[in-house]
């Protein structure tokens, strides 16, 4: 069960990290929506359109992290499995 | 005789029709019309944008100095990345959107007036309107009267479009948009950019 928790934890640094990479390692806040620029060729404006998309920042990676710190913090209250005689 | 008095009545009132002073109608069908707003904060510069750009300003290609008009925008069309910071911003604390759903600007008068073939340049006075609080300012703004141009931008109509373009500043302490607090967190000044383009159909 320790082990367990233990696993879960650093699959979940690993997992945050990774994923942070890569949607772009942004290091501003979580977005659920960007922005994309289009210009309109009559006028020559630039408009933007808000297209859906999560961008993890580093508010998901704390928010990951703290999980994680929270899952290996709990596997030190978790009795060790005892040995069957 | 009478053909002659015919024709130059004609004329004038050709003349007449071509210079009088023409409406443009700011709510956009293809959605380009924004106003983008920036604020620096210490992890990233908060970058939104608001859609909801309507109103009215006659312009007269003859004398742009007498352009009045009034653009609005709607509250609850500002956009931001972040939906925490997006409720925030339009909430009672910030923009009080529910309470104050417009932000308008409205021009009185024209200075520094200088156009070199169809685009205007000037300084605009009028008075912008944010939380409820009216202020008078005096913003740079760039006109382009693009003539007969509309039936390329919308299909089936004839017409022109006037193109405005204004950066500007506001600081949002003069706006009680919680003066003297956060700014360790979101910066007093805003940056302000207007782009938007009317219709005149014929």
């Amino acid at each position: 069960m320790k082990r367990t928790f233990r696993i879960i934890a650093a699959v979940l640094v690993v997992g945050a990290i990774a994923f942070w990479v890569a949607a772009g390692a942004n290091r501003g806040w979580t977005k659920t929506r960007v922005p994309k620029k289009v210009v309109d060729e009559v006028t020559g404006l630039e408009g933007i359109q808000w297209q859906d998309k999560f961008v993890p920042g580093v508010d998901f990676l704390g928010v990951a992290l703290l999980g994680a710190g929270f899952l290996a913090g709990v596997s030190f209250f978790v009795p060790a499995k005892s040995k069957q005689p | 005789m009478k053909t002659k008095l015919t024709i130059l009545a004609f004329i004038a009132l050709t003349g007449a029709a071509l210079a009088a002073p023409q409406t443009f109608d700011f709510k956009d069908p293809k959605g380009i019309n924004n106003a983008g707003f920036k604020l620096d904060a210490p992890l990233e510069a908060i970058n939104g944008s608001a859609s909801g750009v309507t109103g009215t300003v006659t312009f007269d290609p003859e004398n742009p100095g007498a352009t009045k008009g009034r653009i609005t925008v709607a509250t609850a069309s500002l956009m931001l990345p972040n939906p925490m910071q997006k409720q925030h911003m339009l909430s009672d604390k910030w923009l009080d959107a529910t309470k104050f759903p417009e932000i308008t600007f409205e021009s009185k008068n024209f200075k520094n007036v200088q156009t070199a073939g169809d685009t205007t340049t000037a300084d605009v006075i009028g008075t912008f309107t944010l939380k409820g609080v009216s202020k008078e300012f005096t913003v740079p703004v760039k006109l382009t009267c693009l003539k007969d141009k509309l039936g390329e931008r919308v299909p089936n109509q004839k017409g022109d479009l006037l193109v405005i373009r204004a950066n500007f500043t506001i600081k949002r302490s003069d706006f009680n948009i919680n003066p003297g607090q956060f700014e360790d967190k979101v910066s007093d000044i805003i940056e302000i950019t207007l782009s938007i383009a009317g219709a005149s159909p014929k």
